[in-house]
């Protein structure tokens, strides 16, 4: 220790009754925390390495180790917190900016708490999913406005191209280089058996998992990483990113000491090179310009994908949204502030955007106001954390959701939040062989399909009990949402009724 | 074999199926400001007489494109493979993230000409520029090869803020290094033999293209513009 350093965030008690020195915990830390003193015939722990991911924690075979919050504080105080002195003694030392990863942690109102479902009693009979069918299926993409009829009278059922998912949720972007190549591959794999898709974010296709082009979607972003003709037509549809709740208004930035060699051939750049993603698209200045970018990726895949854009909730969400929607976008997908991220400047994530719940309603609301609504596909992400957010975010408006953290911490993810350092001890944000190696793809698969089945089950029950049988009818049905302890003016924004009322 | 396809009242959409449906090398006549003109395309040749409209040979993946005339904005986007030579000026943004093929533009290109190119394992993009290049030219640039090399147009060779951002890639300017002012990330210098032999066949396969005289273009100072690291942001950051 020395005059700056502040004393560690975590310590890690060792019960010295239970450890049999196996060893096990230095094998399994990356961060350097456990080490053995031969001199002393001594196990040490190095607390100011810890990040509190629970690796050694969780695999300690006699439970012999435990991390707990130290008590070693600076004085309390209800404006500068300790986190706050710190970050200012991190920056007076290094002159550097702040860098952190995963989503905003910081305690600004969740309105998915806020927010109840309804059920039937007596007028309406719930519906028991067990018993009778219950459609979960979604098909994103234009409808049309009313049915269309061809000259003989027929419905014409020609459709611009949808996305058919069997439950209203996708896996979001995350690129490969945020995550590991066996992230890649446990998303990939249970994006096909449950039917519905992942994205590869920034970061290219690996060659590997064009076998999975039908339930993936490919994005295309401001760096143009990986982006060939080839990698277009490989996906189900083509995603371009204007902005990530994580981080809004700003680009990404993927260390050169991340571009291996696997990284490289995927992104197409060299090894060792920085892969900048700057933040803004150079040739969008306009709805007008983003339409261009639409149609020339339209173009190059014979019109037979549906194009996406995915834009960060921001101030001006509903009459951006309403833009997009006359690009000629078939989908636009809305990250919350809440989002995640393999690495975003602090101050951006903690303190830039909005919440996607306020942005959802706003959009939906805005795109029915100007009869626009069937245009687009709505998706919604930022921190979806459960099937009952899930519920709510369709009943706000939206399509579909995004899932990122919940489906990282369904891979083990144990949210320490330390994704930049690349020494994820899960083997998910990490580029390390033997760290991408203790994440095994098939069972990562197995558990994010536990995962989503057992959430679209509870869509259904949540479902049946509104006396509801399709998400279609649950979408932007705010009449099954109430408000409790939101004000007024939130209540108007998201469009519901006080609990109660 | 080759065909002509009339462009004239053919929207974006019913000109690129004309031209997806068209075998071997291809004229377009008439074109008047349709869109994406062999987006994505490889194996073929498009000779384009009138001017096409922007994002000419988007993600152009091996395809040959010839436009006897000027060509608008974000010529080349993305750019896989393949040759794009432009009898004219060109907007902006041409050659916009391209990672290999050719572009070689008669006349000046607009703002951001070379915007995040970028080179890997043996693709090397070059886009050849006859005219003079507006601001930011090579902004972000990652690697291949850019070439400015004003025998025409008035004004500076480029623009302002050439080169920001610039972390790969070399940029060729006919012209002294002091004519221009660059970020402090990139050196900029005067070209030896050495280096300009690189570009040699380039500038000669432009010259090829439009009828000019190799030594001539030569016989003139060349400036080297070249990124001090590949890594330009390393030290912004301290891990929270």
């Amino acid at each position: 220790m020395g005059q700056w350093d502040i004393y560690p965030e975590f310590e890690v008690v060792r019960n010295e009754a239970r450890c049999t020195r196996c060893m096990g915990c230095i094998a399994q830390c990356a961060n350097g925390v456990h080490s053995y003193d031969e001199k002393r015939q001594a196990l040490l722990c190095d607390d100011a390495k810890c990040v509190d991911c629970h690796r050694c924690v969780a695999m300690c075979p006699t439970r012999a180790l435990k991390i707990v919050k130290s008590d070693c504080a600076l004085r309390e105080n209800g404006n500068w917190d300790g986190d706050t002195i710190k970050e200012v003694f991190k920056q007076a030392q290094s002159g550097g900016v702040l860098l952190s990863s995963m989503g905003n942690p910081k305690r600004y109102p969740v309105y998915w708490d806020k927010l109840l479902l309804n059920a039937s009693q007596v007028t309406n009979p719930s519906i028991d999913p067990l018993r009778e069918p219950m459609e979960t299926r979604v098909f994103l993409g234009k409808k049309p406005e009313r049915p269309q009829r061809g000259a003989d009278g027929k419905f014409t059922c020609e459709l611009p191209p949808q996305l058919e998912l069997s439950m209203p949720m996708l896996f979001s972007a995350m690129s490969y280089g945020s995550i590991s190549y066996n992230a890649h591959e446990a998303l990939a794999r249970a994006a096909e058996e449950l039917g519905i898709y992942y994205n590869t974010g920034e970061g290219g296709l690996h060659e590997d998992f064009y076998a999975y082009g039908e339930n993936t979607i490919v994005q295309v972003a401001s760096g143009r990483f990986g982006v060939h003709e080839g990698y277009l037509n490989a996906g189900a549809a083509i995603e371009i990113k204007m902005g990530q709740g994580a981080k809004p208004g700003i680009g990404g930035h993927l260390p050169g000491t991340k571009v291996g060699a696997d990284i490289s051939r995927t992104r197409m750049i060299p090894e060792g090179s920085d892969a900048i993603s700057p933040a803004p698209h150079h040739d969008i200045y306009s709805i007008e310009d983003l339409r261009q970018l639409v149609y020339s990726l339209k173009q190059a895949t014979h019109h037979k994908k549906p194009v996406i854009v995915k834009v960060a909730a921001v101030h001006n969400i509903a009459a951006i949204a309403s833009g997009i929607a006359r690009s000629g976008a078939d989908i636009i997908a809305i990250d919350g502030f809440r989002g995640g991220t393999g690495a975003a400047p602090t101050r951006i994530r903690d303190s830039v955007g909005i919440p996607i719940e306020l942005a959802l309603a706003a959009v939906d609301q805005r795109l029915r106001d100007e009869g626009i609504r069937n245009e687009v596909g709505l998706i919604a992400g930022g921190s979806i954390r459960s099937s009952a957010d899930v519920a709510k975010a369709i009943a706000l408006g939206a399509d579909a959701v995004y899932l990122g953290t919940a489906a990282l911490l369904a891979l083990g993810c144990h949210l320490c939040r330390t994704c930049q350092t690349g020494t994820c001890n899960w083997g998910i944000a990490t580029q390390r062989s033997e760290l991408v190696a203790r994440l095994d793809p098939k069972e990562g698969a197995r558990r994010l399909c536990n995962l989503l089945t057992a959430w679209n089950h509870e869509l259904m029950e949540m479902l049946g009990g509104m006396g509801i049988n399709s998400i279609e009818a649950l979408r932007g049905n705010r009449l099954m949402l109430r408000g409790i302890g939101l004000t007024a003016g939130e209540l108007e924004i998201l469009g519901v009724a006080h609990a109660g009322a | 074999m080759s065909c002509e396809i009339n462009a004239r009242g053919l929207s974006a959409v019913e000109l690129g199926q004309r031209l997806e449906a068209a075998e071997g090398s291809v004229t377009v006549t008439e074109c008047l400001g349709q869109r994406f003109v062999g987006a994505g395309m490889d194996g073929r040749r498009i000779r384009i007489e009138g001017i096409p409209g922007n994002a000419l040979g988007a993600y152009l993946n091996g395809a040959a494109l010839e436009v006897c005339g000027n060509a608008q904005d974000a010529v080349g986007d993305t750019m896989n493979d393949g040759e794009i030579v432009i009898h004219g000026n060109v907007g902006d943004t041409a050659g916009y993230a391209m990672r290999g093929g050719k572009i070689y533009v008669e006349g000046s290109a607009g703002y951001r000409a070379g915007v995040h190119m970028k080179e890997y394992a043996g693709k090397l993009p070059v886009m050849v520029i006859g005219g003079r290049a507006g601001s930011f030219l090579g902004e972000y640039q990652a690697g291949g090869i850019l070439v400015v090399l004003g025998l025409s147009g008035r004004g500076p060779i480029a623009g302002n803020f050439p080169c920001t951002g610039m972390h790969g890639g070399r940029v060729f300017l006919r012209c002294r290094p002091e004519e221009l002012l660059f970020p402090q990330q990139v050196t900029a210098r005067l070209a030896g033999l050495e280096d300009l032999e690189a570009v040699r066949p380039y500038i000669k396969e432009f010259c090829g293209h439009f009828g000019k005289d190799l030594e001539e273009v030569l016989d003139a100072p060349f400036t080297l513009v070249t990124p001090d690291s590949r890594n330009p942001y390393r030290q912004m950051y301290v891990a929270n």
